[in-house]
């Protein structure tokens, strides 16, 4: 090929690469438009403090769904930040021999696992037992979906801090469980803390393991062993359904969980910007 | 800042542990989406009557009523399709069918113009059976002189989910079509040969809506709701009935004078010259023994306000109410309800 | 990367020489073993519901397409062959458009705009498949049958692909969505496995007068070529498993069809549909076999997946979305 052809391919190649890449973050500015047209009209005050009118009535509000989802992940959170934290700090720290290979295996394993799935081992564990739907099985889907990513990043975090930090903290004398909770720990806080957001950001949309968990609810959760209203899970029922105003409301549910999807996605990245981890 | 987060985390979480307002007992139920309508407008209403209960009622179609009911996850179950022999046996203990209200199910569609058309249960049969598959099929046109029906395939909808709306209409064509009896049979969930499949009454009539030249059977009060077209039906005594309050009525007329004891009893094809063919009632799944004294009573007076007060509110909702002598059997059957033996209900 | 991670391994301990330690040992090691018997859990709590769904219909389950609830006659084909169509059609518009992507990103896009896109490409993979589903029934749906399918009627109907009445929703709709939520996960792993790729490969296509696109072309995608194939896959686990948007515009139609306009099912959605009302213990068994199925399948393209992409430049980092 002559030189200018070539120089044509490349300019040609750059092009379609770049269409490629326009195509893919396309269908976000579409969804994020449409949305915002839809469902901007149907969000007022009301949606956020009224509760769920009876079928076919116009009015309410999703007040229970997004309390719902909040408390969901706060229970998330309280289930499946300790185990995450301290398994990414045990494969980060570990002499074992064979058990981090398998806990990594494993992690990984749980990381491509269709949360349906994870909702079904929820249901035969917890709600069978229980005998009822509650946040507690709902919470604890979602528990079981943020653990891989909370724990390989937290493993990924704290093997990033210097070693020349635990080793002066060592020489001083310091037994080695207070260098990692007092020094390790600490210095690889805002790294986890993003990897915790991410996870938060990722189950507070999911909705096939909260279907036969959380269960929904008209009204006011009524305390932890009991079925919780969901955001994902109101926006499903509403969508699927005939009603003009339901499909007003998802849309505007669906603004809502994206606006809460994004400010915590921003907000992790707030964290880390400038603030990386290592020496503080 | 730290503090100022601990904070906000612990008051999420003590307000997650906080019963909002008086101690109120929360009874969770599941089931059919065919009474959801009036059901939910029921439980919101009752809210008036009972400020200390809550019921929790989440439509997730007649089949799962069944089942969450029979695993006790939840305190009562709905359903528009009886329960088997084999189901009842398998509960834990005896559960009650308990009527609640009378329903339609109607054939609805999406044509231009929404004309008024007519069906046979054979023409339905062949329609879901996929033998007819054109809306100006010679045997739909025959019924319908005078009506311009386009050359376009019928989209047919079906339930996705187990449901007892499901149940009523194969039920129906159970009676009327050997070939469908012998392909397809009765129940919740059947093996459909053709067809899209909604989630719930809900999920059926947004399809219909959604889909010009579709062809669905929802309850109704959908139908109408959503201002979708209804057919009507001939019935046994081979006259055209549209689904109305009144033709449902007519259709329960002689189920109502010899209704079985445990109320499970169907409406389809009935006689009658008003009756519409497939008409059904509703049931609420209760436990006879109930486990727990506090909701098993609320559980009892919220049946008695339903098979009561709660009956102005079908019309309306363009549900058919209870007929007066099923509603002293209802009450029979409701103080048979017991905690530990004893009946929760006091003699009223 | 062994630098960076390298723990004190200085002092030699045999035993930990305090409480402190001890207890943090147990500890740390109490969490791990959560998670490895947690992951067990899943899988025998799995096998064992639908021990009886296996017995019953054994490998004839995955070769039979009746579901038929009412005889309890179970068969998964029509599940697997929806899934495996959808996901494949999903691949089909992702695989370009996210390696086109991810080549722009890493190689050829002028550096300020880099990490905007980056960025947007993130949000995609961060927006609900709930979300998308909503968008699918009342945007893409309706587009598809209003404008799209009739024209790929007229024009390639004579493939049995394009053949039947346009519905809107269906396994084209379907494919799409897929399509759209895979094609981030595409993108920032081949951006990663192509941004591992050593960079004396680039210098020396550069030093021998090769464009910025014949660098790519020769040097960093045929280095990377394995790897680009772990991150297909990695789509591909994806795919499979999503339930949400699938399930809102399929259509749940239990059956084996050529056309794409036809309505389909996959496992995940019969799974999401049926599960909280299968009334009989077969039922739910064969319903519990399918997310048995489908854990199995997403494990194994995973792990493969995971392999391919490691093969290129050592551990990715964690997986964050």
């Amino acid at each position: 090929m002559t030189p200018g052809a070539r120089r044509a391919v490349n300019v040609v190649m750059s092009w379609l690469a770049a269409a490629a890449a326009g195509l893919v973050v396309l269908p976000l500015l579409l969804i994020l438009a449409f949305l915002l047209w839809q469902g901007v009209s149907a969000v007022n005050v009301d949606f956020f403090t009224h509760l769920p009118r009876p079928v076919g009535e116009v009015g309410g509000g999703m007040a229970n769904a997004i309390v719902g989802t909040l408390i969901l992940l706060v229970l998330a959170a309280a289930l499946g930040l300790p185990v995450g934290i301290l398994g990414g700090l045990y494969l980060a720290e570990s002499r074992d021999r064979r058990l981090p290979w398998i806990a990594r295996f494993l992690a990984d394993v749980l990381n491509g696992v269709p949360s349906i799935v994870i909702g079904i081992f929820a249901y035969t564990i917890i709600v069978l037992p229980m005998r009822r739907f509650s946040a507690l099985a709902g919470g604890f889907a979602l528990a079981v979906i943020m653990l891989p990513i909370v724990v390989r990043t937290s493993e990924e975090l704290v093997r990033l801090v210097p070693a020349s930090l635990r080793e002066a903290a060592l020489a001083l004398g310091i037994p080695q469980w207070k260098v990692l909770l007092r020094v390790v720990l600490p210095t690889a806080r805002a790294g986890i803390i993003t990897g915790v957001m991410v996870a938060i950001a990722r189950v507070a949309g999911e909705t096939a393991p909260l279907l036969f968990t959380a269960f929904g609810n008209r009204f006011w959760h009524q305390g932890l062993d009991q079925p919780i209203a969901a955001l994902p899970l109101q926006i499903f029922a509403y969508a699927i359904a005939p009603y003009d105003d339901w499909h007003r409301q998802a849309w505007a549910g669906a603004l809502v969980l994206i606006g809460l999807v994004f400010v915590v996605s921003f907000a992790a990245r707030v964290v880390t910007s400038g603030r990386f981890t290592g020496v503080r | 800042m730290k503090t100022a987060w601990i904070m906000a985390l612990a008051l999420l979480v003590t307000s997650a542990f906080a019963q909002p307002a008086a101690t109120q007992t929360l009874i969770n139920g599941a089931g059919a989406t065919f009474p959801y309508p009036i059901y939910s407008k029921w439980f919101d209403e009752y809210t008036k009557v009972d400020p200390e209960v809550r019921f929790n009622y989440q439509s997730i179609g007649s089949g799962g009523g069944i089942k969450q009911v029979t695993a006790r996850t939840v305190d009562f179950g709905a359903t528009d399709g009886p329960m088997s022999d084999e189901q009842l046996k398998a509960a834990p203990s005896e559960l009650l069918h308990i009527p609640t209200v009378l329903g339609a199910v109607v054939a609805t569609y999406n044509l231009p113009n929404s004309p008024k058309l007519k069906f046979t249960g054979e023409v339905l049969a062949d329609v879901f059976l996929g033998k007819i598959t054109k809306w100006n099929d010679p045997k739909i046109t025959a019924l319908n002189a005078g009506v311009s029906l386009p050359d376009q395939p019928i989209v047919v909808v079906h339930r996705s989910d187990g449901s007892g709306t499901t149940y009523i209409f194969v039920d129906y064509l159970s009676k009327i079509s050997s070939e469908w009896d012998k392909k397809v049979g009765r129940g919740t969930s059947v093996n459909w040969p053709v067809g899209l499949g909604g989630k719930g009454n809900e999920g059926v009539s947004g399809q219909v809506k959604n889909q010009p030249g579709a062809l669905g059977y929802v309850e109704l009060a959908y139908a109408v709701k959503n201002n979708l077209p209804v057919a009507s039906v001939k019935n046994a005594a081979d006259k055209f009935v549209t689904p109305s309050i009144a033709s449902t009525t007519a259709a329960a007329a002689g189920a109502a004078k010899s209704m079985p004891d445990d109320f499970r009893v169907s409406l389809t094809n009935p006689p009658g010259d008003e009756a519409y063919p497939i008409a059904s009632f509703t049931w609420l799944l209760v436990y006879r023994d109930q486990p727990n004294e506090l909701k098993g009573r609320a559980l009892a007076k919220f049946l008695w306000w339903m098979s009561h007060e709660g009956q102005k509110y079908a019309d309306d909702l363009l549900y058919a109410p209870l007929p007066t002598p099923v509603v002293k059997q209802i009450e029979a059957k409701i103080k048979q309800i017991t905690y530990q033996g004893k009946p929760l209900l006091a003699a009223r | 990367m062994a630098v960076v991670a390298a723990v004190p391994r200085v002092e030699v301990q045999a035993a930990p020489r305090n409480l402190g330690d001890q207890v943090l040992r147990v500890v740390l090691r109490a969490a791990a073993l959560t998670l490895v018997l947690l992951v067990l859990a899943m899988v025998v709590a799995m096998v064992h519901a639908s021990w009886p769904a296996m017995r019953a219909f054994g490998w004839r389950f995955l070769v039979s397409s009746t579901w038929d609830p009412v005889a309890e006659q179970f068969g998964a084909l029509p599940f697997v062959y929806g899934t495996l169509l959808s996901s494949l059609l999903a691949l089909l518009i992702a695989v370009p458009l996210g390696i086109g992507a991810a080549i722009y990103l890493a190689e050829l896009a002028p550096a300020w705009i880099r990490p905007p896109i980056a960025f947007l490409v993130e949000l995609v993979a961060a927006v609900p498949s709930v979300i998308y589903g909503l968008w699918g029934i009342f945007v893409l749906a309706p587009l598809l049958r209003v404008w799209v399918q009739p024209v790929l009627g007229k024009t390639l109907g004579f493939l049995p692909l394009f053949q039947g009445p346009p519905y809107g929703i269906g396994m084209l709709a379907a494919g799409i969505i897929l399509a759209i939520m895979v094609v981030p996960y595409i993108t920032a792993v081949s951006r990663e496995v192509l941004l591992a790729v050593p960079n004396t490969q680039r210098e020396a296509a550069l030093a021998l007068g090769a464009t910025r696109w014949e660098t790519t072309r020769i040097a960093v995608l045929r280095y990377g070529r394995s790897g680009l194939v772990g991150a297909i896959l990695l789509g591909l686990g994806r795919a499979l498993g999503e339930t949400m948007a699938v399930t809102m515009v399929i259509g749940n139609r239990p059956e084996v069809a050529i056309s794409l306009f036809a309505p389909g099912y996959t496992m995940a959605s019969v799974v999401a549909n049926e599960f909280a009302e299968a009334t009989s213990d077969l039922y739910l068994a064969a319903l519990i076999e399918i997310g048995l199925l489908l854990f199995a399948v997403t494990v194994v393209v995973n792990a493969l997946a995971r392999l391919l992409v490691w093969s290129v430049g050592g551990p990715v980092k964690a997986i964050r979305e």
